[in-house]
């Protein structure tokens, strides 16, 4: 398997208060590590607040983070300076979560995609259109979208055109947030189907950010689960569906409604609110809610660990529930 | 049995869009009764929200109307008042008296500048005439009945001191606050985390059970329409395509859209397997149509696989399915 291609170490990130706003120390991430090897797809699921962006961002180098190594295909993009971070983003691109807000009204569909092109100094102005309409093929828009303006396109259309410009400058790893959050249910699956299908044909390796864990199931090979910048759980994404073992995981799983009206009972419903990442609890984050904690959670931040050998790793000093 | 809480019938509200009336909503019947949960499913454009607006008078002024059709509300005094062409002060009057609303995003229904508490107190003085003082109580025991740890605190509160699940817990209170016939959900879970939602679900269903009062619950994910509703209506392109209780609409649909959007539904532990078998996950070919330019007949054979000729000539009626389930399909008997 070799080295990862995207291998990220204590990854933290705080945003201090700025001269514009008051308040304590955000820790949006403590301590995150994992890895993601060539043409896979790892899935990032949290609720609010959970960190989930601001990996992804991080990943990216659009924030900075705190502290923590990133590397990503060897390099650790913390330590480049800004030539080389640019070549380096050649190979990395983002899929925005709201198809509307992410696309300028007043670009045309072609300058959208060709922008990045452009910004890069990649092929001629005749290159540059062809990869752009290579691109809106592979997210199987019509050739004409390439001189029409977002607003004619409906919501799933618009997402294509964001893949699509994702697309254009051929990455290699590409950090996909929310990318179907925003979509009506029918044409969620739709979206799904083709980011897979360009994933297995492209060899695109995938961040793939959802609050959803029913979203993340088909695409992603791994699951990582996060909580309040911290993380849970991560598993293959068969395990994790077959066999959660965090708690936090099994009440996430639980309280997704079940289309089975016959299933109202027997839902785990978890009680309070997802405390402020601006006050965490000490010990494990998420013994405030948690239906099975001890007095000891609080002692300690329960250190991420194997207790299966089919790479499943999860947070919780409970080995006697799972 | 009592007359229902609410009854629409034959209702067709429009939208004038550049000199032209556009149906955003028509042939829409829907009766709740008293005690009774109805989900109105459907996706974006769907005609949903317009339906809900429409109940309580809020379409868009100049723009949107009601163009036919009845809307009959039960008032706590067993009067049936029609709420269409009712003028602007009585319609006032009705809604705070018998009719709460709760609305997808907190922040839009909470005023950032005044707190908690005089938002809750507000309505009891205006529509039940109740002293300062005897109002600001009562908004403290409703917050205590949504589940507002701590209520004498949270009351003098502002709501951006709130998370996200308390605010629209706030709103229920608010919602609550003239103790409706009728409740108004409008995708009241929509912008909240998972586990927060099954919170709000569950108090909702608490909430009824106390109080017997009539939900229209307006939403787009099934999951929650199985969670909380007796019957369903399900909509498509401005209207109802299938309705009936959700123990049989989500066991045996009866119109290829809820079929289609059934399957489309991602089930925890399906995708994993499909993904092994080397199988797409199930779609609904194609795109929702522009409410302007809907085709001839119905407005779902474009994307039907079970389409005919037929389909494409007149807008298909609601076949009564069983004595209780509706489909507005040609095809129903072959699903």
């Amino acid at each position: 398997m070799g080295a990862p291609f995207l291998s990220v170490r204590n990854l933290t990130k705080h945003f201090a208060p700025t001269a514009f706003s008051r308040g304590p120390v955000v820790r949006a991430l403590d301590d995150i590590s994992f890895d993601i090897a060539r043409g896979q797809v790892v899935g990032l699921v949290g609720e609010s607040g959970s960190g989930k962006t601001t990996i992804g961002r991080s990943v990216l180098r659009l924030i900075e983070p705190t502290s923590g190594e990133i590397r990503f295909d060897g390099v650790d993009i913390t330590k480049l300076s800004a030539g080389p971070l640019a070549r380096q983003r050649r190979k990395m691109q983002y899929i925005f979560q709201d198809p509307f807000a992410s696309l300028s009204p007043r670009m045309t569909i072609g300058q959208i995609l060709t922008e990045g092109l452009d910004i890069q100094g990649i092929g001629s102005r005749r290159e540059r259109r062809a990869k752009a309409e290579k691109a809106l093929a592979a997210v199987e828009l019509p050739a004409d979208a390439y001189d029409r303006y977002a607003h004619e396109f409906s919501g799933g259309q618009r997402q294509r055109i964001g893949i699509a410009r994702a697309l254009t400058l051929e990455p290699e790893f590409i950090v996909a947030d929310e990318p179907v959050s925003a979509l009506d249910v029918s044409i969620q699956a739709q979206i799904i189907n083709l980011l897979r299908d360009l994933q297995v044909r492209l060899g695109l390796t995938m961040l793939f950010i959802s609050h959803d864990l029913a979203v993340v199931e088909y695409i992603c090979d791994t699951v990582i689960v996060l909580y309040l910048g911290r993380i849970m759980e991560v598993a293959p994404a068969a395990a994790l569906y077959a066999r959660p073992q965090h708690p936090y995981t099994r009440a996430l799983l639980s309280a997704i409604p079940s289309l089975d009206p016959l299933a109202r009972q027997g839902r785990q419903v978890l009680k309070g609110d997802i405390p402020s990442p601006a006050n965490p609890p000490t010990g494990c984050v998420f013994r405030t809610r948690c239906p099975v904690a001890l007095d000891a959670c609080a002692g300690i931040v329960p250190p991420l660990r194997a207790t299966t050998s089919d790479g499943h790793l999860q947070a919780c000093i409970r080995d006697d529930i799972a | 049995m009592d007359a229902p809480i609410l009854s629409i019938s034959g209702l067709r509200a429009v939208f004038r869009i550049a000199g032209r009336d556009i149906a955003a909503v028509q042939d829409v019947d829907l009766v709740i009764g008293s005690g009774e949960t109805v989900a109105l499913v459907g996706e974006s454009g769907s005609g949903k929200s317009v339906t809900s607006l429409s109940i309580i008078g809020l379409l868009p002024k100049k723009v949107g109307r009601i163009a036919e059709g009845s809307i009959a509300l039960r008032r706590r005094d067993g009067t049936v008042t029609e709420l269409t062409g009712l003028d602007p002060e009585s319609l006032r009057k009705v809604r705070g008296d018998d009719i709460g609303m709760v609305f997808q995003e907190p922040m839009t229904s909470l005023n950032p500048v005044y707190s908690i508490g005089e938002q809750i107190a507000e309505p009891i003085r205006i529509h039940l005439g109740r002293s300062h003082r005897d109002a600001a109580t009562d908004a403290v025991r409703l917050l205590a009945q949504v589940g507002i740890p701590d209520p004498d605190r949270r009351a003098r509160q502002y709501p951006h001191e709130l998370s996200g699940g308390m605010r629209q817990r706030a709103t229920i209170a608010m919602a609550l606050s003239c103790d409706p016939t009728l409740l108004i959900a409008d995708e009241p879970t929509t912008a909240l985390d998972v586990t927060i939602q099954a919170q709000i679900l569950d108090l909702l269903a608490a909430l009824q059970a106390q109080r017997g009062m009539g939900i229209l619950f307006v939403t787009h994910n099934l999951g929650v329409v199985a969670e909380i509703a007796d019957r369903v209506a399900v909509m498509y392109a401005g209207r109802i395509v299938e309705s009936g209780p959700v123990s049989e609409v989500f066991t045996h649909p009866r119109h290829p859209y809820t079929a289609g959007l059934m399957r489309s539904v991602p089930r925890l532990g399906q995708a994993t397997t499909l993904k092994a078998a080397g199988t797409p996950l199930p779609t609904i070919a194609g795109n929702v149509p522009s409410l302007a330019l809907l085709p001839k007949g119905c407005s779902f054979a474009p994307r039907c696989a079970l389409a005919v000729d037929a389909c494409r000539t007149a807008v298909p009626p609601l076949f009564a399915a069983t004595s209780t389930q509706q489909s507005r399909c040609l095809r129903w008997e072959d699903l």
